[in-house]
């Protein structure tokens, strides 16, 4: 890396808001996030919000969608497009109580059609939401101290944290900063409580609102990630600030960090691109809060805010060089990062079943696939988790990898945790093939309105196929990651899975082969813009490739690359070529 | 004749006897003329009584304009049937010489009628038993304490009416009861009509028709009385060809279901060409649709009866077949108490007797409402029946009126409908509303349905400048959709507000987009929406009335008309409620007065009401 002589400051926070795009002149005349969506809430004659309401609310966690499978039907009904909300629940760390979890069932039966989406950053997202809902959902979930604020928007996003069992100390100091930079780093605009709970707003003073976002918040989304080795369930690498705890004999020591990270791209853009975060160095405990502060004020000052397409961090870590970004982070910080500490991570996958943690408590990692919590006719899932959660005295984890941990049960409690798995015919479920364990899938079609073709719907029966043939290969068992996205965008992190598949028309993928099996590694796209038929035809023979020649302990990604079906990619500009 | 039939105590025993003297020597056409010239001598001498204007007696006035009675025709009209039999009845009597008065009862002024001579009623009855809307005030009026004693008063009445309904005809029989009451005397006894009015109200007219003109021929002179002030505006001109008795083939444009999926109920938009037709309708209006039963159903009381489809009958005269005529001349969904009275006869069963009783009125109600005519006829078996015997119960189909939903200058050519599909279940099995269930089940674009135009004097637009509030739930927002697009096409510059009311938002907001784009247009100016299944705490549009009461008022006080439109139950009396609490709450009036205030604005037709 090289830094550049002199910095451009073109096209971030130093030019007039004329010079950069739209949304920088929204989000600086939204009167701190409140635009006008307390009087958009309340127009009785259509389920949206108007005009860029919309954009603001996503800084509340709140993401405006409508049921695309009869938008159409519905035009000719002289009916607008069924618009909905999703909302997604702020829940730092990923870790919540049973009485939270009761109320979060609650509220999913109220006003949430019956179901909640456990999501690949260890939250929970409601769907189909009303908008005279919105302020009851909003409200109820305040009554057990969660709320959605920044689930959305260019900010600092839900913060994750490696949910590793086994490490129950370090797990219990890592989360407990997860939750302190979230709870210090969100906005803390007045708005959210004005507008969701109806609080007066305070008077004026001379303090601003956001004396760290200020009035344009960050260029883009922030997304902060804490890895607890050796698992990095979290993908630690695909956060714009990832944070590798470094433990010693069961005790935290600190933190190396990474930076530059994410997924999103846009096809036929060749300036977009994936990007693995950079590892930097190391600190302790004690620095990770004013690292994280320092690294998004280099993000805040230093982004793009002229082109939305180019404002993720990652690209001003390419653009300034890693080497400039991290000078300017440690003068922000006032004293130089000590070396990155070694660590090992060996899967970004979770292991199902039961575990005991070093202090003897045991956890329970439950298969819920693609995150779906919902009672079908022979599976009561959402009914059975509500009934463990009336009796559970631990908490709940929800993984990044979209399964939930039932996690922190006294060994005497396990009996009664146990039998209700049984009642509920929850045990053991999804005890299919390692590539189903590993299957990831973003919500896409039918709320989301960037998802370009099927992905939740449609991966379990997509690997119902693969599964069939990994099995005539004597490969069932095999874990092999394979996410699928509904857009190029890349929330279930496609672009670090072994298989990676994203949506380009319906029916239609890029399938991507050679990621690496803990994340470490991006994978490479093998064939554009196909269907069903052409992915079957094209993995078959490879799997039959890898059932026959592979290595003792070999990956499926990295013998992709071996074998040469597809080339390796080192960084994230080279992921287009 | 003898003096009982007059009121007691009006005239002497002496006056009696010269009344008798000279009665007995009379000439019937001198009679008519003396009656004729008491009667001119009584208005000289109330007037006078009451100051109007000093009253010289037109002494030879009399003697020289021949004493022809009076005539007015009053009407209570709901659908305008009543109101088209009152100009009839008035063209029939201009005929022969008369000069009637034709008066809607909204606009009549009660304190007239103690002035009448000759006073004709049509009224319809509307729900269990009450007047049309437009002539509650009239009702009131005539039945209330204030009503004067009427004993030189001649009347006659034609009561229309519904069987299916407990207390039939109830309008036409309060008018009868209390003009007997007042001391009025029978001019030609009452005739009671049933949906299919037709021929029962020709004979009532052409014998009423029949008895004035002998008076008319007997009396001396055909010279001209002086029309009463308030003259009807006669019987608009006919434009088309096609009426209720001849309706227009009209083909079906369009036909799809407004609701979303997911919802409680079904309402559709039914769309239809006029084309050719000459039909033309303004916003309020309505539309009559001859719909045909479902085959389905006549297929089943064949099968139950044992009967051809094929077997002949006669209907009207007509000779057709009876799977026709089941089909598309007779009822056969809704139970009449003359076909319990008619079946009890034919299948001799008990129970059935027991519900024809004059004193079983709960009963049979009940067992209507619970019983269609496949009903009874699968539970009373009638071995034998023939075709005829069958047709013989069964009363005529009857056309179903819909409020008009378009506008001819935004959609000329066509008119569309919103129509909610009546589906319910009944003894295990599915039923369908006779004109819903066509129109959902047998009506895609091209099918032919026959109709009519039903004009709807009580509900008008305003005129372009004047503000209007429209208040409506389920279909009853259909006027208004053809309100809005005749203020969209004329371009209006008058106000308007809309609330609407239904179920849930997400499926039932009838138009939704129509209503978003009138918005952003400002053809529309305001709209409040109120969905009662979308919370726990059912919300109704009396509640969004409350809730923008001051804003509402001060709209009245602008001189915005008012309408209402939908379920006559529960949304009328409940709106009625909230728009009298708003006068009284903004207007600061007692809750009377508040009511009194209404009852104006409905007299002074600013409060227009289309109810069902």
């Amino acid at each position: 890396m090289t830094s550049v002589p002199t910095t451009d400051r073109s096209r971030d926070l130093s030019q007039p808001l004329d010079r950069l795009s739209p949304d920088e002149a929204m989000k600086a005349d939204s009167d701190q996030l409140r635009g006008t969506i307390a009087l958009g809430l309340r127009d009785e004659i259509t389920g949206a919000v108007p005009g860029s309401d919309g954009k603001l609310m996503k800084f509340h966690g709140i993401y405006g969608q409508d049921d695309r499978d009869i938008r159409d039907e519905r035009r000719r009904q002289k009916l607008e497009p069924l618009y909905t909300f999703m909302a997604r629940v702020r829940l730092p760390g990923g870790v919540c109580s049973p009485a939270q979890w009761l109320k979060l069932d609650a509220l999913a039966r109220a006003h949430g059609g019956n179901t909640i989406r456990l999501t690949t950053r260890q939250t929970f997202q409601y769907h189909r939401v009303s908008k005279q809902d919105l302020p009851l959902l909003i409200q109820g979930l305040g009554e057990v101290m969660l709320d959605t604020k920044a689930a959305c928007g260019d900010d600092l996003r839900g913060v994750m944290c490696g949910v590793n069992p086994q490490l129950s100390a370090v797990h219990a100091e890592t989360y407990a900063i997860a939750k302190t930079v979230s709870d210090t780093c969100v906005p803390r605009t007045g708005a959210y409580r004005d507008i969701w709970y109806g609080e007066e707003r305070s008077a004026a003073t001379s303090e601003p609102e956001e004396p760290f976002y200020g009035r344009t918040y960050l260029p883009r989304k922030f997304k902060i990630g804490f890895a607890i080795p050796p698992s990095n369930d979290i993908d630690v690498y695909t956060q714009d600030l990832g944070f590798i705890a470094i433990a010693s004999r069961g005790k935290l020591k600190g933190f190396n960090v990474a930076i530059g990270g994410g997924m999103g791209r846009t096809d036929q853009a060749p300036t977009t691109y994936p990007r693995l975060a950079d590892v930097i160095g190391f600190i302790t405990p004690e620095h990770v809060l004013a690292t994280a502060q320092a690294v998004m004020g280099v993000q805040r000052d230093y982004g793009d805010r002229a082109d939305r397409a180019h404002a993720r961090f990652k690209y001003t870590v390419d653009d300034k060089g890693v080497d400039w970004i991290k000078a300017e982070i440690e003068a922000r910080l006032g004293f130089r990062l000590a070396p990155a500490k070694p660590y090992s991570f060996t899967s970004n996958g979770d292991p199902l079943g039961w575990v005991r943690g070093e202090d003897g408590r045991e956890h329970y990692t439950l298969f819920v696939e693609n995150g779906r919590v919902i009672d079908r006719d022979s599976y009561p899932l959402m009914d059975g988790l509500r009934a463990i959660a009336q009796v559970h005295n631990g908490n709940f984890r929800p993984t990044p990898n979209q399964n939930v941990i039932i996690a922190d049960v006294a060994p005497e409690d396990r009996p009664r945790i146990e039998a209700l798995l049984a009642e509920y015919g929850l045990a053991g479920h999804g005890e299919g093939s390692g590539l189903r364990w590993n299957a990831m899938a973003c919500v896409a079609l039918p709320t989301c309105g960037l998802a370009m073709a099927e992905s939740e719907r449609y991966l379990p029966s997509l690997v119902d196929k693969i599964e069939a043939m990994l099995g005539a290969l004597g490969l069932r068992d095999e874990p092999i990651t394979i996410r699928m996205t509904g857009c190029p965008n890349g929330c279930a992190r496609p672009y670090v899975a072994e298989i990676g598949l994203t949506g380009r028309a319906p029916g239609k993928y890029n399938l991507y082969l050679g990621g690496g099996f803990h994340g470490q590694r991006l994978n490479k796209m093998l064939l554009e813009n196909v269907g069903e038929p052409a992915i079957l035809a094209t993995l078959e023979p490879i799997f039959a490739h890898y059932a026959r020649d592979r290595a003792k302990g070999e990956r499926f990604g990295d013998f992709a690359i071996r074998a040469g079906y597809v080339a390796e990619v080192k960084e994230g500009r080279a992921f287009n070529d | 004749m003898t003096r009982s039939e007059f009121s007691v105590g009006m005239i002497t025993e002496q006056q009696w006897a010269k009344i008798n003297d000279l009665a007995i020597s009379l000439q019937p056409d001198q009679a008519l003329w003396i009656s004729g010239y008491f009667a001119g001598l009584a208005r000289g001498a109330r007037a006078a009584a009451e100051g109007d204007r000093p009253a010289p007696l037109p002494a030879a006035a009399p003697v020289a304009a021949p004493a022809l009675r009076s005539l007015t025709i009053l009407y209570g009209s709901e659908t305008g049937n009543s109101a088209a039999l009152a100009h009839a009845l008035a063209e029939r009597a201009g005929a022969i010489g008369l000069t009637p008065t034709v008066s809607d009862m909204a606009d009549y002024k009660s304190r007239r009628l103690k002035d009448e001579q000759d006073l004709v009623v049509i009224t319809s009855t509307h729900g269990e038993g009450d007047p049309p809307q437009s002539a509650a005030d009239f009702f009131e009026f005539l039945e209330g304490r204030k009503a004067p004693r009427l004993p030189e008063l001649r009347y006659a009445v034609l009561a229309l009416g519904d069987s299916t309904y407990e207390r039939y005809c109830e309008g036409g029989k309060r008018i009868d009861r209390r003009l007997a009451e007042l001391g009025a005397t029978a001019l030609h006894p009452r005739v009671d009509c049933d949906v299919d009015y037709d021929e029962p109200a020709a004979a009532w007219t052409a014998a009423l028709i029949e008895r004035l003109g002998k008076e008319a021929a007997a009396s001396a002179a055909s010279a001209a009385v002086p029309a009463a002030p308030g003259a009807s505006p006669g019987v608009a001109p006919a434009a088309s060809a096609y009426g209720k008795k001849n309706p227009f083939p009209a083909p079906v444009i369009d036909n799809l279901v407004l609701t979303g999926r997911g919802s409680s109920k079904q309402t559709r938009h039914v769309e239809f060409s006029l084309d050719g037709s000459g039909l033309a309708f303004e916003p309020g209006d309505a539309l009559g649709i001859m719909p045909r039963n479902d085959p389905g159903l006549v297929e089943a009381l064949l099968g139950t009866l044992a009967l051809s489809a094929d077997a002949p009958v006669t209907v009207k005269d007509r000779a057709t077949t009876l799977g026709e005529a089941l089909a598309a001349d007779f009822e056969i969904t809704a139970t009449t108490p003359r076909f319990v009275e008619h079946w009890a006869e034919l299948s001799g069963a008990a129970e059935l007797r027991a519900l024809a009783a004059p004193d079983a009125a709960a009963e049979r109600a009940a067992f209507l409402k619970t019983h269609h005519v496949i009903d009874v006829v699968r539970r009373f078996p009638a071995a034998g029946i023939g075709a005829e015997a069958l047709a013989a119960g069964l009363r005529p189909l009857q056309p179903r009126l819909y409020s008009i939903a378009s506008s001819l200058a935004a959609a000329p050519d066509e008119v569309h409908l919103t129509v909610s599909t009546v589906r319910y279940t009944l003894h295990g099995e599915p039923r369908c509303g006779v004109a819903s269930g066509h129109l959902a089940e047998r009506a895609p674009p091209e099918a032919v349905l026959p109709v009519y135009v039903q004009a709807n004097p009580h509900f008008r637009l305003a005129a372009d400048d004047v503000p209007i509030i429209m208040i409506g739930a389920g279909t009853g927002v259909a006027p208004y959709r053809a309100f809005m697009q005749e203020r969209d096409a004329r371009g209006a510059e008058g106000r308007s507000w809309l609330f609407f009311g239904e179920r849930n938002f997400r499926t039932d907001f009838l138009y939704q987009t129509e209503w978003q784009d009138l918005l952003k247009r400002g053809v529309l100016s305001r709209m409040n929406v109120a969905f009662s299944r979308d919370q726990a705490a059912k919300t109704y549009v009396q509640h969004r009335l409350i809730e923008h009461g001051r804003e509402v008022w001060s709209w009245l006080q602008d001189g915005a008309h008012l309408y209402l439109c939908g379920d006559a139950e529960r949304l009328a009396p409940d709106v009625r409620a909230a728009l009298a609490a708003i006068i009284a709450e903004h207007g600061g009036l007692g809750p009377e007065a508040a009511e009194e205030h209404l009852r104006e604005l409905q007299r002074d037709r600013r409060f227009h009401i289309d109810v069902y």
